[in-house]
Parts: structure tokens; C-alpha cells; sequence
């Protein structure tokens, strides 16, 4: 063999696939890398919460109340003289975990159930989808009510029970994707040359749905959030003194008029996460799309 | 004078890349009452040229070099764009490719002929409908008045082209630019909208200049030829000129690209590697409706190393053959037998196995890649799953097939999307081949390819088939492509075996009318004998 072949072989060897490709467009994407930056903070900030939080998140001061940032709370405090920072970053373990774990569980069910129910098609198509509908009818708090009386509050439960919620609208996303795909002659060539359906859905069908189920995604984790703040002001989530920034919100909006900053830092906190996902969402969508530019 | 004079017409396109000369320095003339057929590969230029008249590209990144266009007196190069707006649809009407998509689908056919109509004129509601009518008549749409309020997707391709011609006719233009118009048509409704083209510019007298890729398309209606090449006229004159003493090396490589006579008819083996039986293959078409019958009851044989050709109008149900027989739709009935076994019972692993032995290769050469795999992951993929090669020897069997379908190896990292079609129809080829399969559905392999491009991929396939020794089934709605390749022909209409026979006993003693038909409506027929 000449050396020329060897290094063709070689080339081809050692070459890319879509998600080292993704990755290397992801890197000159400027936003989508803050947005990742911040994220990583954040998740950092949280699994070390405990090492790190100034104060104790149930030690409160009720001689002080409610104070306004100063050196010893850099974010003040609020009417039972919590620290606020402190109460920001155990409140953003429960809610980027709930936000993360429940999206996770939304997509892997969402994206297994409408990826299969497309690309099956006729009465198993049929069936599975009429399932989605009858949950979608389904009035979601009762649902979540009724799990919580049965097992009890527990917080594996509540994340599992969002994402179960959360689901529905990936399934159908997915679904309509596949249909259109499943039509088009490259899934043909691959059930030609003999590929099983499982691998047909793992490998040409979810590469090409991507953009709007990442897309979605991003969409769903933030909406997360804010349903967990719903649950737990409920009653049917998290207790006080543990906390979330859904909750750390709720509570500071009514007392936004005396003590602003009870509001606007949570809120900021939920904020930058928020942007953060954006960016990052917008930047792997096009990253995964290989038709963007190469050079 | 001539109706429209151009002269050294200069038109670019700056991107982030540099400048891309699209149109250089080129000059023609279209008379009143004579077709002018501008001719070139996609890229050449052709189109470019042409919009650019009617401010139809977009500036930027479109320019203007230079150049003037004489219409009427006036420079239309030097008109604004309410100027240019009362001309286009007016003086100068357009057709273009696809019916499909040039027809607004929610709204009739009939206002959306009225529309130009009563922008460019004061008419009067009930007269524009009288007009319309009036048209639709005379571009053949039988019992114009039922179907004047019809939406397009009642209509058919071929008609969908009529009511664009209609609609391009209604304000009396004095130039017509046909963009390509029956290349998305079937090949006897090509022969139909030619006829109807040269008929009414005759009738009218006026000015047409007819874009195409085909030399053959426009062989036996244009009266001058421009034959254009990366931006630039290599030649151009008229027909019999062109046709007779052409001289420029790209026109005498168009002209050879027309497929002509195959001259092959080796004795192949009496045996049959594929016998179809009363195959019929039916679609449900929902509750209470009589299913479709896409193919019913056909039978036929195709001997090992044959290569069958298949031709028939879309919807004649030859791609649903196919597709038949590698099971990519349910049979409904009849039986295919491959190397005496019968493919319609396999199941599991037998299908599997039997998969590997027959392939495909799809017309698109765009939908049938997917977009997200590179040519590597494309072609190591049946490689690796029946177990040809290892994962340690993958890539040398990819590198190989690159180079048996004549792909250069730094491709190997590419997506489709970087590929043009005759490159990715080379990919598709390569990834039939990978399972070393001994029978090959071809399902119009080239209908979507440029001719020369067309004349590569079939040369390719051709060597290929010799090579690997392959059975084949091709499929096409193009007469001449398919004698070019195939050792005997079957012609399908509406699911059923018309006719069957060599190429050269159905092309100079066709027995049924429908094949009559067929092979008077290939274009350029005049130059094959």
C-alpha cells in the first residue's frame, strides 16, 4: 500500500463524528459558550453549597428582619433575617436539579415515545397518541396531588412527576418529525439495507429532530422551574425552611413594594439562568445543524 | 429591430467569499415570433441572465456590471422598480419550473389569473372571468368554466403548467420567458406543454426565450440556441447550425450527452434470478374507499446479469415495483420469488440476509442521503452491519468504494449537503453497492440530474454493473435513457404490463398505442434517427 493510502485511511480514521463536529462549531459560538459558562457555575455553585454558603440555611436573626445588602449580607436578608444569598443557593440546588432531572425524564420518555409512535405509524401510532391525549385531558394538578398523597412528598417524586407531565408535548414534537422524516428515501435506503427499526430511529431519525427538540428543551426547563415554585407554594412541593428560587420569587413579589431586593435577586438568579439556557440552546441547535457554515 | 437586444450583459454576485461572476459579457437577441432557447447547466448562468432583466435578483449580494438590455426602445437596465413592475407581467411574462409551488394554494385558479389582469388593466370583474375562460381554453384545460374556481391541487402537474401559461398570457405579453417549465413534468406531458409553447407563440407572434438544461427538450421548437457555459456564451446560433456544425467542444459534449442507441444485447443466461408473479400491491386510502391499485397482477422475469428497463408515466406504479420487490412497502398479493426464494414471506434475520443481496438507489439524490451522516458514516454503515468488514478494516472498504464510484478521498469527511447532485448520486450508488447486493433497483437515477451529469452517472453505473456482475431494474419515465441501458423494457400504465420487449423491437415496431405515444413524445426525437 502507498504511504498516500495510509494517510487517506488514517484521515478517515481518526475523523469526526456529529457530536465532536457539533462541539467544534459549538466553540466559535461566543453566546452559546457564556451561556455554558454561566451554567457550569451555577452548577458548580450548587454541588458545593454546602462547604461554601456563608450562613446556615435555616439560621435566622429575627432581631435584624429584614435588612438591605450590606457587608455581612451581601444580599440582605429577609423579614426572619435569613441570608439571602445563602437562601439563593441552597434554593438553586432544588431548583436547577428539578429543572435538569425533570427535563431529562421529559426527554427521554417525550423523545422514545414519539420517535417510535412515528415511526410505527398505524395502530400503534394510533394507540400510543390517544395515551398522550388521555394524559393531556388529564388535569395535571390532580394527577400530582394524587401521587403525592399516595407515596407521600418526597422530591425524587416530584421531579418524576413533572417530567411525566412535561412529556407529552416532546412526544408530539418528536412525533411530527419522524412522520415527515420517515417519508423521505434515506430512511427507505436504510430499512434497504437492512438496519432494524431501532437502530433507524437512533441513528438517521433523532439526529434529524434535533433542532426543535433542543429547541423545546430549553423551553421546558425554565417552565419547570416556575411549576415547581407553583407546586411548592401549593403546599405540594418543597417546605420552608428548604427553598427554591421558584419560591424565594413568590415570596418576594409580595413584599416587593418594602423590600425590593427580596425579588430581584432570586429573580435575577432565575433570569441569567434563563438566558444562559437560551443562548445555549440557539447555539447547539445550530451547532447540530451540519448545514451551517463549515469554514 | 429585434423585440429585446442584449448586449454585454454583466451580472455579479458578491459574497462574504469574493465576487462570483455569474453572467459575463453576454449578448443576445430575441425576435418577435421566434423561440430563443438559452442552454446550460445549472450554475451556468442561464437563469441569472435572465432575471436580471426584470430586476428579478435580489441586489445585494446580486450587481449589475454592466450592460444593456433593449426592450421597446428602452434600456430596462436603467428602469426602476415601478417602471420594471408595469413591464413584468405585461410586456414581459415568466414561467417557471415548478408548478407546484409557483400556484398560491388556497386561492382558485380563476383569481389567481384575474390577479394580473386587473393590476395591470381597468377590467371589470365580469370580463377578466370571460378573459380567463377565454385562456384556459385556449391552453387546453378541458370544460374550463367547472374548474375556473377549482383550487391547484385539483388540478394535475401538466395542467397546474397549462394555468401558468395561462396566467403568463392573460395581459397579451410581447416576450415570454419559460424558466424551465417542463422539467418537473412526466415525459408525454413534456411533449404536450413543447407543442402548446410553439403553438401559441405562433399564434401570437410574440417573443420567447426558453431556459433549459436539455438541448434535446428544445431540439424541435427553438429557432435560435445560446448555448451558455460558467457565466459565458461558448456558442450559439441557430438550430440547424447548432445541431449540425456545432463547434465548440461544450455544445459538442451536450449534443453527445442526448443518449443514444445501446448497442449492447450479449446472450445472457435463460435463468431468472427474479420471477414476479400476479404481484399486486394495493394502498389503503382510507375508511370506505376502494384501496388504490397502485400494481396489479404483473408478472415478469428478469434474467441474472439482465438489465430491465421499467417505463411508465408517474403513477404508472413502476417505483411501486420496485419497492415491492426489496419489500419497502406490503405486498398484497402475488409472489417474488429472488433465487428461488419468495421474498413476500420472509421475516427477522431471513429478511435481513435476503436485504443485503438487493439494493436501491433513489432519484433524489438530496432527500436520499441523510443530511446529518458524513459519506464515511454513510457507506461504513452496511459495511459494519453485515459484517463485511470489521471495525479495524472499515475504512480501506470505504476508500475503496469512494474509488469504485469515483469519489475522491477527501471527501470522505463531508456531509451531503457540501456534495452537488451528480456527486451525491455517486455517494448513493457507492452505499447500494457496499453490501455487495447482485440485484439493483434503480428508481430514476438521473431524472434529477443534469444532462452531463446524467451522462457521468449512467456510464458509472453501466461500468459498475459489468463489474460487480449486477442484475438491475431500472426505472424511468425517460424512453431513451432507458434503452440507452436496459436489455429489454417493460412499459407500465396505470399498474399493468402494456407491452414488453427489446429496445429495439419496442422503439421501431411498437405494437400498443400507449406505447405509440410514449415514444412520440421523447423529445429530440428527430436527432435520434
Amino acid at each position: 500500500m502507498s504511504s498516500e493510502a495510509i494517510v487517506d485511511i488514517a484521515q478517515a480514521e481518526q475523523g469526526t463524528s456529529l457530536w465532536q463536529d457539533a462541539w467544534l462549531r459549538l466553540r466559535r459560538n461566543r453566546l452559546a459558550l457564556f451561556g455554558l459558562g454561566v451554567l457550569t457555575l451555577f452548577i458548580v455553585i450548587a454541588l458545593l453549597t454546602p462547604w461554601i454558603a456563608p450562613y446556615g440555611y435555616a439560621e435566622q436573626d429575627l432581631d435584624l428582619g429584614a435588612s438591605a445588602p450590606s457587608a455581612t449580607h451581601w444580599l440582605g436578608t429577609d423579614i426572619f433575617g435569613r441570608d439571602l444569598l445563602t437562601q439563593i443557593m441552597y434554593g438553586g440546588r432544588i431548583s436547577l436539579a428539578v429543572g435538569f432531572v425533570a427535563t431529562a425524564v421529559a426527554l427521554l420518555i417525550g423523545v422514545t415515545w414519539g420517535a417510535v409512535a412515528g415511526y410505527a405509524g398505524g395502530r400503534i401510532d394510533a394507540v400510543m397518541m390517544r395515551f398522550v391525549d388521555i394524559l393531556y385531558a388529564l388535569p395535571f394538578m390532580i394527577f400530582i396531588v394524587l401521587l403525592m398523597v399516595v407515596f407521600g412528598r418526597n422530591l425524587l417524586l416530584l421531579f418524576l412527576a413533572i417530567g411525566a407531565v412535561e412529556w407529552l408535548t416532546m412526544a408530539r414534537i418528536m412525533r411530527s418529525q419522524v412522520q415527515t422524516l420517515r417519508q423521505q428515501e434515506f430512511v427507505e435506503a436504510a430499512v434497504s439495507l437492512g438496519l432494524a427499526p431501532s437502530t433507524i430511529i437512533r441513528r438517521h431519525l433523532i439526529p434529524n429532530a434535533l433542532g426543535p427538540i433542543i429547541v423545546y428543551t430549553t423551553l421546558t426547563i425554565p417552565s419547570v422551574m416556575l411549576l415547581e415554585a407553583f407546586l411548592s407554594f401549593l403546599g405540594l412541593g418543597i417546605q420552608p425552611p428548604q427553598t427554591s428560587w421558584g419560591l424565594l420569587i413568590s415570596y418576594g413579589a409580595e413584599t416587593m413594594e418594602e423590600y425590593p431586593w427580596l425579588l430581584l435577586f432570586p429573580g435575577m438568579a432565575l433570569t441569567l439562568t434563563l438566558f444562559s439556557l437560551n443562548f445555549l440552546g440557539d447555539g447547539l441547535r445550530d451547532a447540530l445543524d451540519v448545514r451551517g457554515s463549515r469554514d | 429591430m429585434a423585440l429585446l437586444e442584449v448586449h454585454n450583459l454583466g451580472v455579479s454576485f458578491v459574497t462574504r467569499n469574493g465576487t462570483n461572476k455569474a453572467v459575463d459579457d453576454v449578448s443576445f437577441s430575441v425576435e418577435s415570433g421566434q423561440i430563443t432557447a438559452i442552454i446550460g447547466e445549472s450554475g451556468s448562468g442561464k437563469s441569472v441572465a435572465c432575471y436580471s432583466l426584470l430586476g428579478l435578483i435580489p441586489q445585494p449580494p446580486g450587481r449589475i456590471d454592466g450592460g444593456r438590455a433593449l426592450f421597446g426602445g428602452r434600456d430596462l437596465l436603467q428602469l426602476g422598480e415601478r417602471e420594471l413592475r408595469k413591464i413584468r407581467g405585461r410586456d414581459i411574462a415568466m414561467v417557471f419550473q415548478d408548478p407546484m409551488t409557483c400556484l398560491n394554494p388556497y386561492m382558485t385558479v380563476g383569481k389567481q389569473l384575474m390577479e394580473p389582469l386587473r393590476y395591470h388593466q381597468n377590467v371589470s370583474p365580469a370580463d377578466a372571468r370571460r378573459r380567463a375562460l377565454e385562456l384556459l381554453e385556449e391552453v387546453g384545460i378541458r370544460d374550463p368554466e367547472s374548474t375556473i374556481d377549482n383550487y391547484p391541487h385539483q388540478f394535475s402537474g401538466g395542467m397546474r403548467q397549462r394555468v401558468m401559461i395561462a396566467m403568463a398570457l392573460i395581459n397579451e405579453p410581447q416576450l415570454l420567458i419559460a424558466d424551465e417549465p417542463t422539467t418537473a413534468l412526466d415525459v408525454t406531458i413534456q411533449a404536450q406543454i413543447l407543442q402548446l409553447i410553439a403553438q401559441l407563440q405562433r399564434k401570437r407572434d410574440i417573443g420567447v426565450i426558453f431556459i433549459s438544461h436539455d438541448l434535446a427538450v428544445v431540439a424541435d421548437i427553438a429557432d435560435q440556441i445560446v448555448v451558455m457555459q460558467k457565466g459565458k456564451i461558448v456558442e450559439s446560433g441557430d438550430r440547424t447550425g447548432i445541431f449540425q456544425q456545432a463547434q465548440h467542444p461544450y455544445t459538442q459534449k451536450l449534443l453527445s450527452a442526448i443518449p443514444a442507441d445501446s448497442k449492447h444485447s450479449e446472450l445472457l443466461p435463460a435463468e431468472p434470478l427474479i420471477r414476479v408473479r400476479e404481484l399486486c400491491t394495493w394502498f389503503s386510502q382510507g375508511h370506505k374507499q376502494p384501496p388504490l391499485q397502485a400494481v396489479n397482477k404483473v408478472s415478469f422475469d428478469i434474467r441474472r446479469g439482465e438489465v430491465l428497463g421499467l417505463v411508465g408515466e408517474s403513477g404508472s406504479g413502476k417505483s411501486t415495483i420496485g419497492r415491492s420487490i426489496l419489500r419497502l412497502v406490503p405486498v398484497t398479493s402475488g409472489q417474488v420469488d429472488f433465487d428461488g426464494t419468495d421474498v413476500t414471506a420472509l421475516q427477522g434475520r431471513e429478511l435481513k440476509k435476503m436485504r443485503r443481496r438487493m439494493q436501491i438507489i433513489f432519484q433524489d439524490p438530496f432527500a436520499s442521503l441523510n443530511p446529518r451522516m458524513t459519506v464515511y458514516d454513510t457507506l461504513a454503515e452496511p459495511l459494519l452491519l453485515h459484517g463485511i468488514e470489521t471495525r479495524k478494516t472499515v475504512a480501506q472498504g470505504v476508500l475503496k468504494l469512494m474509488d469504485d464510484v469515483g469519489l475522491a478521498r477527501h471527501f470522505v469527511r463531508k456531509y451531503p449537503h457540501e456534495f452537488s447532485g451528480g456527486q451525491r448520486q455517486r455517494i448513493a450508488i457507492g452505499r447500494a453497492l457496499a453490501t455487495r447486493p447482485e440485484f439493483i433497483v434503480a428508481d430514476e437515477p438521473v431524472s434529477a440530474l443534469d444532462v452531463t451529469i446524467q451522462a457521468q452517472i449512467l456510464d458509472l453505473m453501466q461500468a459498475l454493473g459489468r463489474e460487480y456482475g449486477l442484475t438491475m431494474l431500472f426505472i424511468s419515465h425517460d424512453l431513451a435513457v432507458v434503452r440507452h441501458l436496459a436489455d429489454r423494457i417493460l412499459v407500465l400504465h396505470q399498474g399493468e404490463v402494456v407491452e414488453t420487449g427489446s429496445g429495439q423491437e419496442l422503439f421501431e415496431h411498437p405494437q400498443q398505442d400507449y406505447t405509440k405515444s410514449l415514444l412520440a413524445s421523447i423529445p429530440g426525437r428527430s436527432l435520434l434517427q
